[in-house]
C-alpha cells in the first residue's frame, strides 16, 4: 500500500506537517510574548519573578519546538533551508542571536555570582522576547512578499542584493506582519500568565495591558489580511512549474480551499473569544481558546501559502527560481522515510501534555515559589 | 561557479563554525555524562530512601542545570549554520544529511527537553516513581540527540546509502539503513558519548576531590567518588577500545587523515606507531607544504601495521604514496588519478545541464543514464569533490594539528584510565582523603579531560580537510555566497557573545559549588 504513495501526496503531507510546526511554534511564543513585558508588567520584584518563573517553565518547549522545525523543513524542503538561510543571513542570524541569549537568561539570572549582572539577563529576555517573534513575523511574510533571489543550474542561492535579508524591513506588509505576530504573542503572554498566577494585582494588571495588546494586534492584522487578499501572488504553471503573478491570488487560494478558509476562520474566532472572554468577562481560561485559534490560524495562513499551486518562497527577482513545494523538496525516499519518523509526532505530542500538566497542577504564586528549589 | 572563490570568505565561515562546534563542545559533553550520573544516584534515592542521596543528587542537578541551558544555545546555532554559511552544501546533501537533524528533534530532544522540566520542577508535584523515571528519560534522551547528531556528522565522513540526481543536482538517499549502521556512525557514536560519560566523571571526582581538601561534605563527596569512579572507569576502558576500532575505520575510509595524525609521510611496511613525538619542518616540500619531521619520537615497532593491516607486514601507506600512488604496494587510487576522475564527472555534470539548457532531450538523457551506471558512479563520480582541487597537496589536511591533537587525546585518556582505577581503589580502601597529592590530581584532571575531549573533535574535523564531505565536496564549494565581512561580523558577535556566556556559565557554577548543597 505505501508503494502507492505518490510523491505529490508526501509533499502535501510534509508541507501540512512544516504549517502545523509552525503554527504551534507562534503559539509556544507566547514564552517570549510575556518576556516583552518584563519590564513593563510587573508592579515590583517579586511579580516580577513569579512572571518569570511561570514563562520560564515552558521557555524550552517553544525553543525544543523551533529546533524541531528547522531540523523538520531541512529535512523535507532542503532547497528553502539553503536558499532563505543562506541569503537572507542577516534575518536569521539576528532570530538566532535573540535565541541563544534567551537559552541562558532564565537559570542565569538570579543565581549569585553571574558576572553579567540580572539586569542584563532581564535585558535579554525583553530583547528575544520583542526581536524573535517580530523577525520571524517579518521572515513568514516574504513567504506571500518574495525576496531578491536566484538558483543557479546547480541550485545554488545568489542573493540579489547586498543587505542579505534586511530589505525585508523596506516592505510595509512585512513589517505588520512582524507586529502581528508580535502583539499576538504579548497578548498570549499576558493570558497565559492570567492563567497560572495566583496573584490578584499581577492579573489585573495583565488584562490592562491585554486590552492595548489586543487593539494593536487587531489593527496590524486588518491591514495585513486585507492588503494579502488585494494583492497579487505567486502562482504555479501546473504543466510547467513556471510561475507568474496572479491577481487576488491568496484571496482564491481561500475561496478555492473551503477547508482552509474554514480553519482560518475558526482560528481567527478563537482568538478574538479568548480576548473577549479575558477582557470582558474576567475569565482565566482565555488563552486556551486564543491558543488554539493562535494554532488553526497560522496553521492555515501556512497552507495558503505553499498549496493550490502557490510558490512559498517566491523570488521577485527571478520568478521561475520560486521556491514551490514541487521543485524544493526531499527527494520520494527521503519524504517517506521520514513520513514514517512523524507518526511518532501524536505520542510525542501526548507526554510533552502529559509532562506539561504535571508541573502546572499548582498556579504559581509566592508560597509556591518559595517552597521550590529550582527558582529563576 | 565555484572556480573563483573568496578564501577569507571560506576560512572565516570555517572559523565560526568552529566557534560554534567548540562552545558547543565545552557544555554537552557534562549533560551526556551527568545526567546518568544523576540518574545513578537518584535510583540509589529511591531505592534506599535515604535523604543524603537525594541532597546529593540535587546538588549535582543544579550544576547540570547551570550547564544544559548554556548547550542548548550554542547547540541551534549549529543547526542553523548549516543554512546560513553552508547553504551549497545544504542543497547538495540536504536530502540526507537533513534527515537526522530531523529525527534528533523529534525523537530525541523533546524526550530531553520534556523530562528536564519535570526533574527540575517536579520534585514536590510528581510521585518518586514518575520523578525517577523522567531523570532517566533526560539522560537517554541526551544520548539519543549525541545519536543523531553523530549519524549526520559520521555521513560526512564517509558518505553512504545515496544516488547522484543530475536533474536536481543533488544526492539523494536510497538506503536509511546505510545512512544509520554506517560503520563510521557506531564508531564515533560510541566513542563519543562514552568520552562524554568520562568527562562529568572526571568532573565529579575533580569537584568532589575539592570538597575533601577542604574538609566539607565528606559523606557527599565519598559517594560521589564512588559512583563517578565506577561509571568514570567503565566509560574510559570503552573510550578506549572504541577509539582503536574508530582508528582503523579511519584508515579504512580516510587514509590520509589517517596518515597526517601519525605523520606517516613514507608508506612501509613494519610501520612502526608513535606513541609520543614532537615535529619540526623539514627541508623537503610537498607542493607548496613543507613536508614534517621528528625531533624526537617514541615508537612501537611494527604496531601500525599489525593495527591496520593484521600483521607486520602489512603495508601502511603515507601521504606521499596516496597523494601520487604507488602501484606496487598499495592499491589505493592516487589523488592525481582521482583528480583528473573528478573533473570527468564535472565534466560529464556540466554537458548534462547544457544539454538541458539548449532541450536536447536525446543527449540528455544518454548522459542521465550515465549516472545510474555503476562503472560511473564506482569510478568517476565517486571521486566528484577531486575535481574542485587545484593541486594534489590540496588534499593534506594539517599535519601538525592532526598529530597533536591525537597523541594528546590518547595520552590523555590512557592517563584518565589510571585516574579512574585509583580513585576507585582509595576509595574502595577507605583511604582517600590520606592522599593529598592525589586529591589534587584529581582536581587538575579536570581541564585535562575537557582539553583531551576538545582535541578529539578537532582531530576529527580539521583532519578531513579539505573535505566538507569526504571525496565528494570539499569546504569550498559548499559555503554560501555572501560577504566575508559580513561572516567576519557575526565570527565577533559570536566570539563575544559566547566568550562572556562561558565566564557567566564557570562563575555561577564556582560559586554553585563553593556553596555546596542546599539545605
Amino acid at each position: 500500500m505505501i508503494t502507492l504513495i505518490s510523491y505529490s501526496f508526501l509533499q502535501s503531507y510534509w508541507w501540512i506537517i512544516i504549517s502545523l510546526l509552525g503554527a504551534l511554534l507562534v503559539f509556544l511564543m507566547f514564552v517570549q510574548g510575556g518576556q516583552s513585558m518584563i519590564f513593563s508588567l510587573p508592579a515590583n520584584e517579586k511579580q516580577k519573578s513569579m512572571m518569570v518563573n511561570v514563562l520560564g517553565r515552558k521557555w524550552e518547549f517553544t525553543f525544543t519546538t523551533l529546533v524541531t522545525f528547522g531540523g523538520a523543513f531541512f529535512a523535507s524542503f532542503p532547497l528553502f533551508y539553503a536558499s532563505s538561510f543562506g541569503g537572507a543571513y542577516w534575518v536569521w542570524i539576528a532570530i538566532l542571536f535573540s535565541f541563544i541569549i534567551q537559552a541562558i537568561a532564565y537559570e542565569y539570572r538570579s543565581k549569585p555570582a553571574n558576572f553579567l549582572g540580572r539586569k542584563t539577563f532581564d535585558t535579554f529576555l525583553f530583547i528575544n522576547g520583542a526581536l524573535g517573534p517580530f523577525l520571524i513575523g517579518v521572515a513568514v511574510a516574504t513567504f506571500f512578499t518574495g525576496s531578491q533571489f536566484s538558483l543557479n543550474f546547480m541550485n545554488n542561492v545568489q542573493w540579489a542584493n547586498h543587505w542579505h535579508g534586511l530589505e525585508a524591513l523596506l516592505d510595509a506588509r512585512n513589517v505588520a506582519l512582524g507586529l502581528v505576530v508580535l502583539f499576538l504573542v504579548k497578548c498570549n503572554g499576558s493570558m497565559f500568565i492570567i492563567n497560572s498566577v495566583n496573584d490578584e494585582d499581577l492579573i489585573n494588571r495583565s488584562v490592562r495591558k491585554l486590552i492595548v495588546n489586543a487593539v494593536a494586534f487587531l489593527v496590524f492584522f486588518l491591514f495585513f489580511v486585507i492588503s494579502l487578499l488585494l494583492s497579487n501572488g505567486f502562482a504555479v504553471d501546473n504543466v510547467t512549474g513556471n510561475v507568474a503573478m496572479e491577481k487576488y491570488k491568496y484571496f482564491f487560494n481561500l475561496l478555492q480551499m473551503p477547508v482552509v478558509l474554514i480553519l482560518f476562520l475558526a482560528g481567527v474566532a478563537g482568538v478574538l473569544y479568548g480576548l473577549i472572554i479575558t477582557i470582558f468577562r474576567g475569565s482565566r481560561k482565555g488563552i486556551w481558546f486564543s491558543g488554539a485559534g493562535t494554532v488553526l490560524t497560522v496553521f492555515s495562513m501556512f497552507l495558503v501559502a505553499g498549496f493550490n499551486g502557490t510558490a512559498f518562497y517566491p523570488s521577485t527577482y527571478d520568478l521561475n527560481s520560486s521556491l514551490t513545494i514541487r521543485n524544493a523538496s526531499s527527494s520520494l525516499f527521503t519524504l517517506k522515510t521520514m513520513m514514517y519518523v512523524s507518526f511518532i509526532i501524536p505520542f510525542v505530542m501526548w507526554y510533552i501534555w502529559y509532562a506539561w500538566k504535571a508541573i502546572s497542577r499548582k498556579k504559581i504564586s509566592e508560597e509556591e515559589l518559595s517552597g521550590e528549589d529550582h527558582v529563576y | 561557479m565555484i572556480e573563483n572563490v573568496d578564501l577569507s570568505l571560506v576560512d572565516w565561515s570555517r572559523a565560526q563554525f568552529a566557534l560554534t562546534a567548540m562552545y558547543h563542545w565545552i557544555f554537552v559533553p557534562l549533560t551526556l555524562g551527568l545526567s546518568f550520573i544523576i540518574a545513578i544516584m537518584e535510583t540509589v534515592y529511591f531505592r534506599t530512601g535515604k535523604e543524603e542521596w537525594k541532597r546529593m543528587t540535587r546538588f549535582w542537578m543544579t550544576l547540570f542545570g547551570i550547564n544544559f541551558a548554556i548547550g542548548m544555545a550554542t547547540g541551534i546555532i549549529l543547526e542553523f549554520e548549516f543554512g546560513t554559511n553552508w547553504s551549497n552544501y545544504s542543497w547538495f546533501v540536504g536530502d540526507i544529511f537533513g534527515a537526522p537533524l530531523a529525527i534528533e528533534g523529534i525523537l530525541a530532544f523533546f524526550l530531553e527537553s520534556t523530562f528536564v522540566a519535570v526533574m527540575f520542577f517536579g520534585w514536590n508535584k510528581v510521585s518518586r516513581k514518575f520523578h525517577l523515571a523522567s531523570t532517566w528519560l533526560v539522560a537517554i534522551g541526551a544520548s539519543l540527540s549525541a545519536l543523531w547528531i553523530l549519524v549526520a556528522n559520521a555521513w560526512m565522513q564517509n558518505p553512504v546509502g545515496m544516488t547522484f540526481n543530475p536533474e536536481t543536482a543533488r544526492n539523494e538517499m536510497t538506503d536509511f539503513w546505510a545512512v544509520l549502521f554506517n560503520p563510521v556512525a557506531i564508531d564515533t557514536f560510541s566513542h563519543t558519548v562514552t568520552s562524554g560519560f568520562l568527562l562529568a566523571s572526571v568532573f565529579v571526582l575533580g569537584v568532589s576531590a575539592w570538597f575533601l581538601l577542604k574538609k566539607r561534605e565528606e559523606w557527599l563527596a565519598k559517594k560521589s567518588i564512588l559512583v563517578s569512579g565506577i561509571f568514570g572507569l567503565a566509560s574510559s576502558l570503552i573510550v578506549a577500545f572504541t577509539g582503536d576500532n574508530s582508528a582503523r575505520t579511519i584508515a579504512e575510509h580516510q587514509p590520509l587523515k589517517f596518515a597526517a595524525f601519525e605523520a606517516h609521510y613514507n608508506g612501509k611496511s613494519n610501520a612502526g606507531l608513535v606513541a609520543a613525538g614532537i615535529l619540526k619542518d623539514s627541508d623537503q616540500k610537498l607542493g607548496e607544504k613543507t613536508k614534517k619531521d621528528f625531533i624526537l619520537k617514541i615508537e612501537i615497532p611494527g604496531f601500525l601495521s599489525i593495527m591496520t593491516g593484521g600483521n607486520k607486514d602489512a603495508y601502511v601507506p603515507g601521504i606521499e604514496d596516496l597523494l601520487y600512488g604507488n602501484a606496487e604496494e598499495t592499491k589505493i587510487l592516487s589523488v592525481v588519478e582521482r583528480m583528473e576522475r573528478g573533473k570527468y564527472a564535472r565534466e560529464v555534470l556540466m554537458d548534462y545541464k547544457r544539454a538541458r539548457m539548449t532541450n536536447d532531450e536525446e543527449q540528455g538523457n544518454i548522459i542521465k543514464a550515465m549516472f545510474n551506471a555503476k562503472d560511473f558512479i564506482d569510478n568517476y563520480f565517486r571521486y566528484f569533490g577531486y575535481g574542485f582541487l587545484n593541486k594534489p597537496e590540496d588534499a593534506i589536511p594539517n599535519v601538525s594539528i592532526a598529530f597533536y591533537t591525537f597523541h594528546l587525546m590518547v595520552m590523555l585518556g590512557f592517563f584518565f584510565i589510571l585516574v579512574c582505577s585509583l580513585a576507585l581503589f582509595f576509595s574502595y580502601r577507605g583511604i582517600i582523603t590520606k592522599h593529598k597529592w592525589f586529591l589534587w590530581i584529581l582536581i587538575i584532571s579536570v581541564p585535562l579531560v575537557y582539553i583531551a575531549s576538545q582535541s578529539g573533535w578537532v582531530l576529527t574535523e580539521m583532519g578531513r580537510q579539505p573535505w566538507i564531505i569526504q571525496d565528494m565536496m570539499p569546504v569550498s564549494a559548499a559555503v554560501s555566497q555572501i560577504g566575508a565581512g559580513s561572516v567576519i561580523t557575526t565570527f565577533i558577535l559570536f566570539a563575544v557573545l559566547f566568550t562572556a556566556l562561558l565566564f557567566a556559565e564557570v562563575s555561577i557554577m564556582a560559586k554553585q559549588i563553593k556553596t555546596g548543597p542546599k539545605h
